[in-house]
């Protein structure tokens, strides 16, 4: 029993930094109609960026946070005005299409520019820290994933005050509404366009960081975590950060409990069916609007 | 011309092409040069039955490895057994189709985005479920390595990309490809003018995966040795998609051109700049879509207008 609880508690670790990838995936989609397939691999360069840090100049991979997550805002703007600008000029049905292949074409270089940079190894963040286990009854939690779930849920409650009270925050929900009517209103669509995909890639960066230094990153984690990041998108729906966050968590335990019931390799396809089922029954998600 | 003619001529012109490929074992190449032009054809077949679903019925089936890899794995184990290849590479495109019947019912439920992205959970399903059940590698016994002849897989090679070139044709000029653009232009409009849009898509699925389950059988018949979820990786579908776009989606011509130039430039760069050959080649493809969105079709008839105009 005790196995099994265990087995939940690090799913529900672990869900939350799906929850985060998710959340920026989202943000992207819902406001942009967009679908970045290479959001797993913007994920892998903020890893990345942390682990620079972290090898090169020592910096702790938390205190990282501060540098990875506005160089990755940064690059996220480069990235839109570079590629992603492009893509929105076409009506909704051919956005689909131009961003997988764009997504596509960027996966594809930014993982051979990460196999070139830091080699095909995975690697991890070794801390003072890193060991440290916080012990409840008979439950052992780690207390760098412990932090990372709470890093998460910050940034995403951040993320939900900052669309629903500043000006530019409403500006991207109402152009994820309605854009030709956001525009009607004398909302600055590009500029909403520009800001969500920003914060996008920000998010992605913070996600990376996370990941790197309560697991560990390789250049080939891109199209997984893309995937995870697009189950949840579905399972919980657009519209609501937290309720992304709640659907990484949900996948996060639902994927402990598969592999706890029947082994290890399968818990990445419960994950899969679950998300199809849902995209079946219910497209709009579970907490979409 | 009319748009029907058109693919004809195309259709004539690209069996002229392959009519030739025919005779290039009679010069006795090496055999790297059969495998090389082998691995376009194969790239044709598979990019051709993407085209269908997605350029001609408008559905980015991002599931496509997922047949590929059913048509391998069922023509594998049956030939293993010793069953004869092309029935045994039947068996495996009729399973795709059956699959692919039984999901699409209830994919095609989903709309733009959300069939591209449940296509590919599909597909990833299939993969890790295979390498889970079968991780083992699968080899050729030596008798049959022994009597491997590479010539039989080449020709093989050239009557699948022939037949899928002809049924693209033959698709193109019907009046089923005409209802199946009609939902890529606009599907509820296509619905409210009677077309069968939930029938029609599954014409075009059924007809494109049991091309790439024969392309998935090939594959398994050449292979000496491959893990068989190998067949289900990502990149067959990713490729397909790169291929058909690069030439020119929803027409003839587009994936032919387009899985040449891919298989050729992929080759060249992997040779010549090894370490950022994918570095490049993301970098090209990004280009291409950006400035060709068309394809290479739409870029030789934008040069073609600026002659025209000048002459």
């Amino acid at each position: 029993m005790s196995v099994l609880t265990q087995q939940l508690v690090l799913g529900v670790l672990i869900g939350g930094l799906y929850g985060l990838a998710a959340t920026g995936l989202s943000l992207v989609f819902g406001v942009m109609r967009v679908l970045n397939v290479a959001h797993g691999e913007l994920i892998m360069l903020g890893g990345y960026g942390a682990f620079w840090l972290a090898a090169l100049l020592g910096v702790d991979p938390f205190a990282a946070l501060l540098v990875v997550v506005p160089a990755a805002l940064l690059f996220g703007a480069l990235l839109y005005w570079g590629l992603f600008s492009f893509v929105v000029r076409a009506h909704e049905e051919a956005r689909v299409k131009n961003s997988l292949l764009i997504g596509f074409g960027l996966a594809l270089a930014l993982h051979a520019l990460a196999v070139r940079l830091w080699t095909a190894d995975e690697r991890a963040i070794p801390t003072p820290y890193s060991g440290a286990v916080l012990s409840v009854g008979d439950l052992a939690i780690p207390v760098v994933r412990l932090a990372t779930l709470a890093i998460a849920l910050g940034l995403t409650v951040a993320l939900q005050l900052l669309l629903a009270h500043w000006r530019w925050g409403k500006a991207i929900r109402a152009t994820a509404e309605d854009w030709q009517a956001a525009l009607l209103t004398g909302i600055d669509v590009r500029r909403a366009y520009v800001l969500a995909f920003a914060l996008g890639t920000g998010l992605a960066g913070a996600a990376g960081t996370l990941v790197t230094v309560a697991y560990s990153v390789s250049p080939a984690i891109g199209l997984e975590w893309t995937l995870k990041a697009l189950i949840v998108v579905v399972l919980a729906g657009l519209g609501s950060m937290l309720g992304t966050f709640v659907g990484g968590v949900v996948l996060g335990v639902a994927e402990a409990a598969s592999a706890a019931t029947f082994g290890g390799p399968y818990r990445e396809i419960v994950g899969l069916v679950i998300f199809v089922v849902v995209l079946v029954v219910r497209p709009r998600g579970l907490f979409g609007r | 011309m009319t748009a029907a003619g058109r693919e004809r001529r195309w259709a004539v012109v690209v069996l002229a092409g392959l009519a030739l490929l025919a005779l290039l074992p009679l010069a006795r190449p090496r055999d790297d040069v059969l495998n090389f032009v082998f691995l376009v054809l194969l790239s044709i077949t598979l990019a051709e039955a993407w085209n269908i679903v997605a350029g001609y019925a408008g559905q980015v089936n991002l599931g496509h490895a997922a047949f590929f890899g059913i048509g391998a794995l069922v023509t594998r184990m049956l030939w293993m057994e010793g069953v004869p290849v092309l029935a045994a590479m039947v068996a495996g495109a009729v399973t795709a189709t059956v699959f692919a019947l039984v999901i699409g019912a209830a994919a095609f439920r989903l709309r733009g985005a959300y069939f591209a992205i449940g296509t590919l959970a599909l597909g990833e399903i299939l993969r890790t479920t295979v390498g889970t059940v079968l991780p083992e590698i699968s080899t050729l016994p030596a008798a049959t390595i022994a009597g491997y002849r590479l010539t039989l897989r080449y020709y093989l090679a050239l009557g699948l990309a022939a037949i899928s070139v002809v049924a693209v044709a033959m698709l193109a000029t019907s009046r089923l490809g005409l209802g199946m653009r009609a939902i890529r232009e606009d599907e509820e409009a296509a619905e409210a003018s009677g077309v069968g849009t939930l029938a029609l898509k599954l014409i075009a699925l059924a007809l494109s995966t049991a091309l790439a389950g024969l392309a998935g059988g090939l594959f398994a018949y050449y292979h000496i040795s491959y893990y068989p979820a190998h067949g289900f990786g990502p990149q067959w579908t990713f490729d397909a998609l790169l291929m058909t776009f690069i030439g020119g989606v929803g027409t003839l011509q587009g994936p032919v051109f387009g899985a040449v130039l891919y298989v050729v430039l992929k080759e060249y760069l992997a040779l010549h700049w090894v370490d950022i050959h994918l570095l490049i080649f993301g970098a090209l493809f990004v280009a291409i879509v950006l400035l060709l969105p068309g394809g290479l079709v739409q870029g030789v008839e934008r040069v073609r207008g600026m002659l025209g105009r000048r002459g």
